[in-house]
């Protein structure tokens, strides 16, 4: 298994001279498979954009995007998706329902007008929805798991798992707010998604004194993320979903201040273009 | 496979209820007594740390709750057993014998959880000593 990133950008994208580094793109991880027919992509950022252009020059016919939640940074690209313009592509979307709303029709409200000119029925590719949480996911010898986590609104995290590695994929959680400190894993969210992982990919939006004017924003400090790989036994931290005011600089001293907290879990800042070979 | 969690409703309901100075104590869909708070620690007379989790009728058994007859509370009267069983909120007042020994009327009220509309997930039960 193979992790592509494309976008990593928390909130709203965020180009500029600023950001080359790790760019500007929000949310979007590609899962590459040995099955070359079939796309497995994680959240539908700004980053999927990319993806999808180079999806059509794959000739790629079966995507299945796998969605933690509906906030636009995670959504907003799937309107500008090259391979729903395809009548020749199938694309499965799996995400969160609300508790009376389908996954269907919470993206329908998203991709049509006034916020889109085009209706998602007007889409050419073929859809097919699926509300998660609900029994895993299993092809080519990977299992992907969701369970519901700590972030406003219904928002799920995943769990990547092949018979080698496993990959916990939280962008968007705060599992501060319902404690870490003195919880075995199965008590704290997304505790059984990203326990023992050799990845975990997480939200670690902001420095330490940043977080305590957002507390119950969804987003956790990287202290909080170095804290919950620790309390779940990862091996491996992704510092993921960037706050947009931070510059590439500014996200170096992240990454040091994690290293500074726990220099055993490797910490590493998600990068767009960036491929974790697991 | 992931590993087995507890789901997020009851992570959250126990961090609700860890921090209310009122006696509460939370169920999960399989029946099982998970958490009951500090507060609900000096009714009991036990700290949930020693008592860990167990099912839920076992650990009602063990108060010996009764009507103000003084004969056993029937298990069909008992808020926490209605909420899981019949999912909808219930209400009663009766005697328990806590583990320290002390006879105490408390007064129980208990309904279900549900994350989604058909999804339920256990029973919080909050009660007062009267």
């Amino acid at each position: 298994m193979e992790l592509r990133v494309w976008g990593c950008r928390g909130s709203v994208p965020t180009p500029g001279p600023s950001t080359v580094t790790y760019g500007g793109n929000t949310s979007c991880v590609e899962v590459v498979l040995d099955d070359a027919e079939t796309a497995v992509v994680l959240d539908a950022g700004t980053g999927i954009r990319a993806l999808g252009v180079d999806l059509v020059a794959r000739g790629t016919r079966r995507i299945v995007l796998f969605l933690t939640h509906l906030h636009l940074d995670h959504l907003e690209g799937l309107r500008f998706f090259a391979p729903l313009w395809d009548p020749r592509v199938t694309v499965e979307i799996h995400g969160p329902r609300s508790p009376v709303v389908s996954l269907r029709d919470r993206i329908l409200r998203a991709f049509s007008p006034p916020l889109f000119p085009l209706d998602v029925r007007d889409v050419p590719a073929r859809l097919v929805f699926n509300d998660l949480p609900g029994d895993p996911w299993r092809a080519n010898g990977l299992t992907l798991s969701s369970e519901l986590v700590l972030h406003p609104g219904p928002t799920v995290g995943f769990r990547l798992e092949t018979a080698a590695t496993a990959v916990a994929y939280l962008p968007d959680h705060e599992p501060a707010l319902a404690g870490i400190e003195g919880r075995t894993p199965d008590w704290i969210s997304a505790g059984g998604l990203a326990r023992d992982a050799d990845v975990v990919l997480h939200d670690a939006q902001y420095f330490e004194d940043e977080y305590d004017d957002r507390i119950g924003w969804g987003h956790s400090s990287v202290a909080h993320a170095v804290r919950y790989c620790e309390a779940v036994g990862a091996r491996r931290l992704v510092l993921f979903h960037h706050e947009p005011t931070h510059s590439d600089r500014d996200l170096e001293r992240l990454e040091d201040r994690a290293r500074e907290l726990n220099d055993g879990i490797d910490p590493l800042l998600a990068r767009e273009g960036m491929t974790i070979d697991l | 496979m992931a590993a087995k969690q507890k789901q997020l409703l009851l992570i959250l309901a126990r961090e609700f209820i860890s921090n209310l100075s009122t006696s509460a104590l939370i169920a999960d869909a399989d029946g099982n007594l998970v958490f009951y708070n500090e507060a609900a620690e000096a009714v009991v007379g036990r700290r949930f740390a020693e008592a860990g989790e167990m099912p839920l009728e076992q650990w009602l058994d063990a108060f010996e709750p009764r009507g103000s007859d003084s004969a056993p509370l029937p298990a069909e009267r008992r808020p926490t057993r209605i909420a899981f069983v019949e999912r909808r909120a219930a209400h009663e007042v009766y005697l328990v014998t806590s583990a320290d020994g002390v006879e105490r009327e408390v007064e129980v009220s208990a309904f279900p959880l549900f994350a989604h509309a058909e999804e339920f997930v256990g029973v919080v039960a909050i009660f007062w000593r009267r």
